[in-house]
């Protein structure tokens, strides 16, 4: 289908991008790479009355390493992070995941800003900034506000920005050197929709976890920060360490059903992903024998 | 404030101006206002692969783009493609290997195979499926499609079968 008829208006800077939100709030959207939007704007899931094409802004685009903070512009494609040699070096669990965001030429279109403010709970970036730990910066007509990622993503396609925010970058602590990474998502195609995914972020010492941060998606209304992660901090991981952890995650989960999967085959896949990234990360193919997609 | 907008921008090397409704997308302009239409559409939200046009050099979803957005843009078609000479190699390829039947998605199967063969010249059969990953076929198979890819990647590389 095609979308309904809608006002546009092209901002010429951010300070132009935020006097059209305050004019025209909740009826408009803010469309930078279109690659989530204008889908749903064609299958008429959304008719918004105004846009604000914000993909001109140039200001937005770009990624900064300074001070151990790693500043990604709202307006970076996830093309551009691929490329990166500052995402690659300082962010590689970011990177890994942009590798499974579509295919590419969506990828040389969508932005990192999109998705965050998109908050499907299927998409891989929103877990990745709860794992890694992320600030989202939104800027409106008072000035800026800072978000931690954990407050950032509050329901389906919802997040804490306000009508009259427009987001503008996200922070990322500069990953420690020796941290390691894991990333899967089960889809049915490369490039679909997670069925189940994970993005996780970690520090091993010793052969034990001494951080371990579990950003799940799709296994429910938002990206989950595992709590269930803690039982696995400190401990030396036994089959029954992780079976408890793995209940534990079991508790934690609310999956949605929808045309892919059922709540328990989302759980069984979001259990499999943690003892497949637990024996990955340790370097422990023990944990993981036995377990099967 | 729905009413036309003016854009500028240069499709196949020739300037365009036109007056477009924000509504509007790419796909829909290039086929109906400049009657190009070997861009063809399929699904309609992104998923098909068959509107697969370039954006500045880029690989996009045509129907994932207002016409408005391209504004300033640089837009080449399979049109524009197929006339300059570029994929000659790669649609005798598709030809002489099968790789196209009903032929609906062969347009933006070639706009990706390209794409991908000008990024890396030898790019093997895993990379393939996966650079076309975006991309449906619905009759042919992909087989045949990735044989022909291969081949024409071998043959630039001066490594004939």
């Amino acid at each position: 289908m095609k979308a309904s008829a809608f006002a546009y208006a092209r901002a010429t800077s951010v300070t132009n991008a935020l006097e059209l939100l305050t004019a025209h709030g909740e009826r408009a959207k803010v469309l930078s790479g279109g690659q989530s939007l204008l889908p749903a704007m064609n299958l008429r899931l959304v008719a918004p009355e105004f846009i604000i094409d914000i993909g001109e802004l140039a200001e937005l685009r770009g990624v900064v390493v300074r001070e151990g903070v790693l500043t990604i512009g709202a307006l970076t494609r996830h093309a551009d992070l691929l490329k990166s040699p500052e995402i690659a070096t300082h962010a590689p669990l970011l990177a890994d995941a942009v590798a499974h965001v579509a295919h590419p030429a969506i990828r040389t279109r969508g932005t990192i800003g999109g998705s965050l403010a998109h908050a499907d709970p299927a998409s891989e970036l929103p877990a990745c900034m709860l794992a890694l730990g992320a600030t989202i910066i939104a800027r409106g007509p008072n000035g800026e506000r800072r978000i931690a990622a954990s407050e950032f993503f509050v329901g389906i396609y919802e997040t804490a920005l306000k009508p009259e925010e427009l987001l503008v970058a996200v922070e990322l602590p500069v990953s420690p050197k020796n941290s390691t990474h894991f990333f899967h998502e089960f889809a049915r195609r490369h490039g679909d929709y997670a069925i189940v995914g994970l993005a996780a972020q970690a520090f091993v010492r010793d052969g034990r976890f001494a951080n371990l941060r579990l950003g799940f998606f799709a296994v429910g209304d938002r990206p989950l920060l595992a709590k269930s992660a803690g039982k696995l901090v400190d401990v030396v991981i036994t089959s029954a360490v992780l079976a408890e952890a793995s209940s534990a995650l079991n508790d934690e989960l609310d999956p949605l059903e929808d045309q892919q999967a059922t709540p328990a085959m989302r759980r069984h896949l979001a259990k499999v992903l943690l003892a497949r990234c637990v024996s990955s990360l340790l370097d422990r193919p023990d944990l993981y024998a036995g377990v099967s997609a | 404030m729905t009413t036309a907008v003016a854009i500028s921008l240069v499709v196949n090397g020739e300037h365009v101006e036109a007056n477009v409704l924000p509504r509007l997308n790419l796909a829909d302009f290039l086929r109906e206002h400049l009657e190009l239409t070997g861009t063809h559409v399929g699904c309609e939200h992104g998923v098909c692969g068959a509107c697969t046009v370039r954006l500045n050099g880029d690989i996009v979803r045509s129907c994932l783009l207002l016409a408005v957005q391209t504004h300033n843009a640089t837009v080449e078609t399979i049109e524009g493609v197929s006339d300059s000479g570029e994929i000659a190699d790669l649609q005798s390829a598709f030809r002489e290997r099968n790789a196209l039947q009903c032929g609906f998605c062969t347009p933006g199967m070639l706009m990706a195979a390209q794409d991908l063969l000008k990024q890396s010249p030898c790019p093997g059969r895993e990379q393939i499926r996966e650079h076309l990953s975006g991309n449906y076929c619905r009759c042919t198979g992909y087989q045949a499609i990735v044989d022909a890819i291969e081949i024409t990647a071998r043959a630039r590389a001066g490594r004939l079968p």
